[in-house]
């Protein structure tokens, strides 16, 4: 069937923030452009509509940022948190257009808001979307629209036609018929593939059915498929993928920012056994959460359970779900359904092996255990005063890894190095070129609006 | 009416929404709700008619959130908050049966003024055979109404709402903690007062405005609303100023058209033309459900307005005497309906930015 998209120059296949700065900017460019968003309006923008800020270098104080923030550090910190896994031109690339991406977002109407409360450690570094990425996504679509961008919402690329490096031609579910959309250039800003969970199930095995996937269900990663399928070079662990520790009760899918528990540090951490399995006091939570989801990604069933008693509860923000509450370890043990044995012997062994100390919440203190099998390092208190409070802990998927290779053009590096003729990349689909593993507060999306101003820009270039 | 039940899950919804908003917190940055919610730990059931009241239905936080429906959270904190905004006010209304009025406000807004038209049409016209006559000069009006069964209507009808509308603030106010020395404090009220005069919460904390229909920001609301306070206040002004030149001065009205009372009164009703048609204009585009009550105070503003205008256009003619009675039944309806309709939505906002402008300083 004949597509009943008009013919453009630039095809965008996402509308995330990455589809969207590159549709932009090609249009910019005066080049005409499709963008294909696989979502419907309402749940338009992918992972995008989740986020909070975007990371951005500044000499002096800019937008809402304050101080100042040089590109030297700002690649210092990369390094650190990818242990090296990055490619220093791209990762330099970015960095230093991060400033103007902010300057062009303000440009073109997005609003900034200081560092949300409890965020103030990033208020030099980070600069936070007012109202937050739906806000951003609202103005960056009207923004398109305007720019004569044509968007089309409930179309799914589900193929391209991959020739010797070049892209001819799109497969698109659309309106419940599948349709050809020939094409100058393509921009792929599709995402990761962490709500396939098939592609899940094949890296994860079984245990991929229990995790939580935090961000949209349509980034199922049929384009990166297809790609890879295609020739292009991959990056990144395929085995990897961004997990933290969040709320069991949350939704499958686009349970966003607000499952997360800030519990853990405060109490103990038992599988589905009762049994504990790791420091839950090694260092503040938010830099540890990250690791906590892979940890319970490898406890039986993928579930565990944060366990606090009374005294501690207003130490942190209360959670979105209610706790389950229950006046004693045996109870609190039928309540969730571990064995009340173990549960009540990890408690007691636990409490025996608290050394005395002066608590602080704020500050890694002195309180610990002694003679665990693992010790607890930090604000370890005896778990003896009811009620006591249970919160179930799933692994939340916030992205996978896996992507495919670009240069600094955007363009798609195929297997034999070559660069695409006319097959662009932006966001998360290729962030592993410069986000290789771990992960820095804010680089998503600054990789996604550098890359996805860079592919728009070229791809309109090309057909000039 | 809603019942006891759904009184209770109104507010209930709106302390769930919240408590996801207080995990999420990406509206901060727009309005005095945000800011002061980023103070909670943990939101409860007595805060709510203080958020309520805080909220002005910008709906920004609704286009903003990546949880409105169809996401299953379902969060739309406009729609809770005016649920729970629009029970404060009958929850505190005086007398405290009156409360039941706004359920209604709709229908009792119409028959009031229905009857206020009425009888003051037909009294005068009746009572009065000379009032469709040609009167002009100093105290033409008063040939037509007496002075004293005017002035006294007014002065009753409107002192009862204000006193109404008075008892209904402290009420209010001691609910939600604000205490006498909260009002009488010259900073909080220079802050309160500044955010009034300058609907600086309608900017939607960065001065764009806020959402009409759809996700673009627009200012318009913030204007019409600036025209319809400030024309109100006009009026109010040119009213004050006319009973000084009566009563102090010895001049009696109809005034020349370009002394004080009758400047001040047509800046204000051209205010209360524009705004009122503008901010209908944008609920009926925005085509959310709105209350009666919103409806009946812009009606009924610029209808006062407008026939305020013919009055002064044809005063000079024998038409005066109906229009005068005209003109007269709609403010005499206005007066009545003042405390149990949208109007106290001024008075609960006023309250509510004084805590907050205490809480924030
Ligand atoms: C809860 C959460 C919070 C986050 N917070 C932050 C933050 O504060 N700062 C930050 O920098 N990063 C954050 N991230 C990471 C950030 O979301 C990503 O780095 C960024 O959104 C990537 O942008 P993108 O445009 O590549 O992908 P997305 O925004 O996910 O967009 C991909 C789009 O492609 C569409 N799509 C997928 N497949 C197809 C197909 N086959 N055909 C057509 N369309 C398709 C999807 O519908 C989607 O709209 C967060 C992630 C999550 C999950
Ligand atoms: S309205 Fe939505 S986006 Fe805004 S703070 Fe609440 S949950 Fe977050
Ligand atoms: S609708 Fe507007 S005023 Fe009301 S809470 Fe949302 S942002 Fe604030």
């Amino acid at each position: 069937m004949s597509a009943p998209f008009p013919q453009a120059d630039v095809t965008v296949i996402g509308g995330g923030h990455a589809g969207l700065c590159a549709a932009i900017s090609a249009a910019r460019e005066g080049a005409s452009v499709t963008l294909l968003e696989s979502a419907p309006l309402a749940m338009r923008g992918g992972n995008s509509r989740h986020t909070r800020n975007l990371r951005a270098r500044h000499d002096g104080p800019a937008v809402t940022l304050t101080g100042s923030y040089d590109a030297e550090e700002y690649f210092q910190d990369l390094l650190r948190v990818t242990q090296g896994a990055t490619d220093e031109a791209l990762a330099r690339l970015t960095i230093d257009e991060s400033a103007s991406l902010l300057c062009w977002l303000s440009d073109l109407g997005v609003h900034f808001q200081p560092a949300l409360s409890g965020t103030l450690n990033l208020s030099r570094t980070n600069a936070f979307f007012l109202g937050g990425g739906c806000a951003l996504m609202n103005t960056l679509y009207e923004v398109a629209e305007t720019a004569g961008v044509a968007v089309f919402y409930d179309a799914e690329v589900i193929a391209l036609e991959m020739e010797a490096g070049c892209c001819r031609s799109l497969t698109v579910r659309y309106a419940g018929a599948t349709h050809t959309l020939d094409t100058s250039s393509v921009v792929a800003a599709s995402g990761g593939f962490q709500a396939n969970d098939a592609w899940m199930r094949d890296v994860w095995g079984e245990a991929a059915d229990n995790f939580l996937i935090r961000g949209t269900p349509y980034n199922r990663g049929l384009v990166l498929r297809a790609l890879l399928d295609g020739g292009a070079a991959a990056v990144g662990d395929p085995q990897q993928c961004h997990a933290v520790a969040i709320d069991a009760r949350a939704p499958k899918y686009d349970g966003g920012i607000v499952s997360r528990l800030d519990c853990v540090p405060f109490g103990i951490v038992v599988n589905r056994a009762g049994q504990r399995f790791y420091d839950e006091g090694e260092d503040f939570w938010p830099k540890r959460y990250a690791i906590w989801g892979r940890l319970v990604a490898q406890q039986p069933d993928q579930i565990a359970f944060a366990i606090v008693d009374h005294k501690v509860r207003d130490n942190f923000m209360p959670s979105v779900y209610p706790p389950v509450e229950a006046d004693s370890i045996e109870a609190l043990a039928a309540a969730i359904d571990v064995p009340a044995d173990t549960l009540q012997a990890t408690v007691s062994g636990y409490n025996a092996a608290v050394q005395a100390g002066d608590y602080d919440p704020d500050a890694l203190d002195g309180c610990r255990t002694q003679g665990l099998s693992p010790d607890k390092t930090h604000w370890a208190l005896a778990l003896d005063e009811p009620p006591y409070l249970a919160y179930p802990l799933r692994p939340g998927i916030t992205f996978t890894y896996l992507g495919v290779k670009v240069d600094a053009r955007a363009r798609v590096l195929m297997s034999d190095g070559q660069p695409s003729e006319n097959v662009y990349a932006a966001g998360e689909i290729m962030a592993g070129n410069v986000l290789g593993k771990g992960y820095c507060a804010g680089t998503g999306m600054t990789i996604g609006g550098v890359f996805g101003r860079i592919a728009g820009r070229e791809a309109a270039c090309l057909t000039r | 009416m809603p019942d006891a039940l759904t009184l209770r899950d109104t507010t209930a919804e709106a302390v769930q929404m919240l408590t996801v908003c207080n995990a999420c917190r990406y509206c901060e940055g727009y309005c005095a709700v945000f800011q002061d919610l980023s103070h909670y730990r943990k939101v409860e059931a007595q805060d709510i008619d203080y958020f309520a009241n805080l909220c002005h239905h910008c709906t920004a936080c609704l286009h903003a959130c990546q949880y409105k429906p169809p996401h299953e959270f379902g969060i739309d904190i406009p729609r809770a908050l005016t649920a729970t905004r629009e029970q404060s006010y009958a929850d505190y209304a005086w007398p405290k049966p009156a409360g039941d009025l706004f359920a209604n406000h709709g229908v009792i807004a119409s028959v009031v003024t229905a009857v206020c038209l009425t009888l003051v049409l037909g009294m005068t016209m009746w009572l009065n055979p000379a009032a469709a006559e040609t009167h002009t000069g100093p105290g033409a009006f008063y040939a037509v109404i007496p002075h004293g069964v005017m002035a006294a209507t007014g002065l009753v009808t409107f002192s009862y709402g204000l006193l109404a509308m008075f008892v209904s603030a402290l009420r209010y106010g001691r609910s939600i903690g604000v205490r006498s020395g909260d009002v009488f404090n010259y900073a909080n009220l220079l802050r309160t007062t500044h955010a009034i005069a300058s609907m600086r919460h309608l900017g939607g904390g960065h001065g764009d405005g806020c959402n009409e229909t759809d996700a673009a920001y627009t200012n318009r609301r913030r204007y019409f609303h600036q025209a319809t306070m400030w024309g109100f206040l006009l009026c109010f002004a040119a009213t004050c100023v006319a009973t000084i030149y009566e009563l102090g001065l010895g001049r009696l009205s109809p005034f020349p058209y370009t002394s004080l009372p009758v400047v001040l009164g047509s800046l204000g009703g051209l205010g209360l033309l524009l705004g009122p048609a503008g901010l209908a204009w944008l609920r009926w585009r925005r085509d959310d459900p709105t209350s009666p009550m919103d409806w009946s105070l812009l009606l009924m503003l610029f209808t006062i307005s407008l026939t305020g205008f013919a009055l002064m256009l044809w005063r000079e003619t024998s038409w005066m005497g109906a229009l005068l009675a005209v003109h007269l039944g709609f403010v005499l309806a206005f007066f009545l309906t003042l405390p149990y309709g949208k109007f106290v939505h001024g008075i609960y906002r006023g309250v509510a930015l004084i805590k907050f402008a205490r809480d924030n300083p």
